[in-house]
């Protein structure tokens, strides 16, 4: 690929010499792999703020109706609408994904298994950019005539295809540009990781000695691959039929609108796995270095692991079991996606069994760590009430199926992600964050969440319809009002939870106590190098010696045991 | 000095090579998800069978022919720049493909032009959607193909990353047998 690229940068490799390089190719246009994933991270933090201010927002509305919102002002049916579809698009596509894939990705898979960086640099880059730029379009989407799209996050058509339906003749084009684009960073990106995985490896790291994190992160991707394709075809259908006037998923000319969901959610059911799977991966490494245990069952978790992968693509009508679907097909589905608990609870269970009788830490990374584990729990559970397509007839599209799905997707999402932030902040920025501030974090970010969402799987088996704009205009909907003012206080909770998350984060960079190489004292290869990493990363480049989770080994002085250490 | 990361090839499969699988594959599922959209509204829709029999088979056939004879071209490129390390041989070779795929793109026009001026537009019906969305994105790939080519050439005349043209060859390929599925589906079921 590069070498042009070098003669344009002499200086990116050359190992130590960062103060060469000027502000704009350090922070800006940055080629080492781990600025890049630190870009990710920064835009996926900044876009969580984004999403929970809309959740925020919407909220409000819904605890007190038609009143103004503080820092917003007064709720429009139409502004409702685009909040709910924009807080949905933004935590999937521009928090999970930048938060859990691309940055971990990025800034893990060099690291982890022993390289100075990607393979292809540039590529690397490139896919930021793409991905900024659509973040920048799906702003401007919010100030074109006509407003923002409101039409949900699934953008159903007909409703999604026709402006003269959704009353967004710009918002809608640009919504789906945005996500379109997005999708394609990601898909770039992708080729990075897995090339990088597959031939980069440091000298003596076999398949099996690539830590679980990385292994997970990769399979996400090539799912992710596997999965969008159709909707990228998709894509470009719904966005002929908004601005051409095809009717691709329109009746009234022939097309077909379930067809739509069918290639929607071929890919939105793999995606919850998508952003699952790096995140089991960095529960995976926190545990088994906090219960200074060998992580149980290494081999069948990659292989399970797989199995989920390929389960996650037969499962998707499931989101279908309303929409006209034959009773023969449901089965099937009802079938698979119950089935694909059976791995997801073979993983959780290897997890359990690597903290049994492990001399456990409660550090913060722990914290939520295990908070993830218990806390999914609860979504996989309900998940499986609403893979019974009978019982799925009257959930879905009531605030259970709300509940249920923050259930699995914050877990994943924040529990995992302030897991992963958590435990390598040392290594990116070579200080150590506040326990006290991180437990304060961690509790209050737990309670709150439970409070939010307890009460929706309550209002909806009593029947409280997801994506309504007042309730009032609903009779038999009109009370529970305390617990809707309830779980929006929760929210408001839940936000200022963050706070101390956001001081810590600042603060550690210039005032924590200084991280040191190793202060986990893990195995892994990240852990062998200065904190943070120079570029080129490593000073000598390792050779490894065998599996990332030798802890605790009978007969060794030290209860870990480097990859790289020789014996 | 590039990154040791771009040397290292613990698979033993070129990396680069790894790259262009990672990208055609993508490109397989994109176009296989919209190839799929339209047999699954075809199979719905038997009365498409008369829509389909205004699509010039004649037209479609001379452009299978063109495509399969630049594939061989290609072959014969990488063939020159990987055993004979015959940079001018390859060049000359790589620009006969790019030349045939102008070919092509000038009967696709003169196609598209005869369609529009009968009234067969992309909005008539969702058949001739589908023919103009999935020509035009075949077409889109095979100018990328093109542009690519012509620039991989002019290295490799100066005896340069010879090892491209394979990468390239292997995406060509796939852009023709893409049009070994439209073809049959768009112009030959009727
Ligand atoms: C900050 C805490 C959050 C709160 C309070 C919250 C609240 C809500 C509520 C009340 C709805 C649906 C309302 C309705 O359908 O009427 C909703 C929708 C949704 N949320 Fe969240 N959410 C939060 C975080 C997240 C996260 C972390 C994710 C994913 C990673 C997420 C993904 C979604 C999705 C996909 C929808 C569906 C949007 C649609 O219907 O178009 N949310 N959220
Ligand atoms: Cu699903």
């Amino acid at each position: 690929m590069s070498k042009t690229d070098h003669q344009v940068h002499p200086s990116d490799h050359g190992h130590g010499h960062d103060h060469e390089m000027n502000f704009w190719s350090k922070y800006i246009f940055p080629l080492d792999h781990k600025m890049i994933g630190l870009q990710y991270l920064w835009t996926g933090l900044f876009m969580a703020l984004v999403g929970g201010f809309f959740a925020y927002v919407f909220r409000m509305q819904l605890a007190f109706p038609g009143e103004s919102v503080p820092g917003f002002g007064h709720v429009s049916p139409a502004s409702y609408n685009a909040l709910i579809t924009n807080h949905g698009t933004i935590m999937i596509f521009w928090v999970a994904m930048p938060m859990l894939v691309a940055a971990f990705g990025n800034i893990l898979i060099p690291l982890m298994i022993g390289c100075d960086d990607m393979v292809f640099p540039r590529l690397n880059r490139l896919s930021y950019q793409i991905f900024f730029i659509s973040t920048v379009l799906l702003f401007v989407g919010f100030f074109v005539p006509g407003g923002a799209f409101g039409g949900a996050w699934t953008s159903y058509p007909p409703l999604s295809a026709r402006a003269e339906y959704n009353l967004t003749p710009w918002g809608a084009s640009i919504w789906l540009l945005a996500v379109a684009l997005e999708i394609v960073a990601f898909l770039l990106g992708g080729i990075n990781f897995i090339t990088t995985t597959m031939n980069s490896r440091a000298p003596g790291m076999k398949m099996m000695d690539i830590p679980i994190v990385v292994w997970m992160i990769n399979i996400a991707v090539v799912l992710f691959m596997f999965s969008v394709g159709p909707l990228v075809a998709g894509a470009v259908m719904l966005l002929f039929d908004q601005t051409i006037g095809t009717s691709f998923f329109v009746p009234s000319g022939g097309g077909d609108p379930v067809l739509w969901q069918h290639l929607f959610w071929f890919f939105g059911h793999p995606e919850v796995y998508v952003i699952l799977l790096p995140e089991m991966g960095i529960v995976a490494e926190i545990i088994t270095v906090f219960s200074r245990k060998k992580l149980f069952g290494y081999k069948m978790i990659v292989y399970t692991t797989f199995m989920v992968g390929i389960l996650s693509m037969i499962v998707w009508a499931h989101h279908q079991f309303i929409a006209g679907i034959d009773p023969r097909m449901a089965s099937i589905f009802s079938f698979t996606t119950i089935l694909i608990s059976i791995p997801i609870a073979v993983i959780f269970f290897a997890y359990i069994a690597t903290l049994y009788g492990g001399s456990i830490e409660f550090k913060v990374p722990m914290l939520w760590a295990l908070g993830m584990i218990a806390e999914f729990l609860l979504g996989g559970v309900t998940g499986i009430y609403l893979g019974a397509s009978a019982l799925d007839v009257y959930f879905h599209d009531n605030t259970f199926v709300v509940a249920h799905f923050h259930y699995t997707l914050i877990p994943v999402v924040f529990f995992g992600g302030f897991a992963g932030i958590t435990y390598w902040y040392p290594k990116m920025f070579g200080k150590m964050m506040s326990e006290t501030l991180g437990k304060l974090h961690f509790w209050g970010t737990t309670i709150f969440f439970n409070g939010i969402f307890i009460p929706l799987f309550f209002l909806g088996l009593a029947g409280q319809h997801r994506r309504i704009y007042d309730y009032r205009n609903f009779p038999d909907l009109a009370g529970m009002q305390d617990l809707r003012i309830f779980a929006t206080m929760c929210l408001i909770g839940l936000l200022i939870s963050q706070i101390p998350f956001i001081i810590n984060f600042v603060r550690s960079i210039k005032n924590g106590e200084d991280a040191g190489k190793n202060p986990w004292k893990a195995n892994t290869l990240e852990w062998i190098t200065a904190s943070p990493p120079p570029h080129g990363n490593f000073a000598e480049m390792p050779t490894v010696y065998r599996g990332p989770y030798e802890y605790s080994v009978p007969g060794r002085k030290e209860d870990f045991w480097p990859q790289n250490q020789p014996s | 000095m590039s990154p040791i990361a771009t040397t290292r090839s613990a698979t033993g499969i070129p990396t680069g090579r790894l790259a262009v699988w990672w990208v055609i594959i993508s490109e397989i599922v994109i176009f296989g998800g919209l190839v799929t959209c339209y047999l699954l509204m075809r199979l719905g829709n038997p009365e498409w069978a008369e829509y389909a029999s205004h699509t010039s088979t004649p037209a479609g056939a001379l452009n299978t022919l063109v495509l399969l004879t630049s594939s061989l071209f290609v072959v014969i490129a990488h063939n020159a720049a990987e055993h004979d390390h015959d940079g001018a041989k390859a060049f000359k070779f790589l620009w006969m493909c790019i030349a045939l795929g102008g070919v092509f793109l000038c009967v696709k026009a003169f196609e598209y032009t005869t369609e529009i001026h009968h009234g067969f537009t992309i909005t008539k019906n969702v058949f001739w959607s589908f023919y103009f969305i999935a020509t035009g994105l075949h077409g889109l790939h095979v100018i990328a193909g093109m542009v690519i080519m012509a620039i991989i050439s002019f290295d490799v005349k100066k005896g340069k990353n010879f090892q491209r043209v394979e990468l390239i060859g292997a995406y060509w390929h796939f852009v023709d047998i893409v049009w070994i599925f439209l073809f049959p589906l768009l112009y030959i079921a009727k």
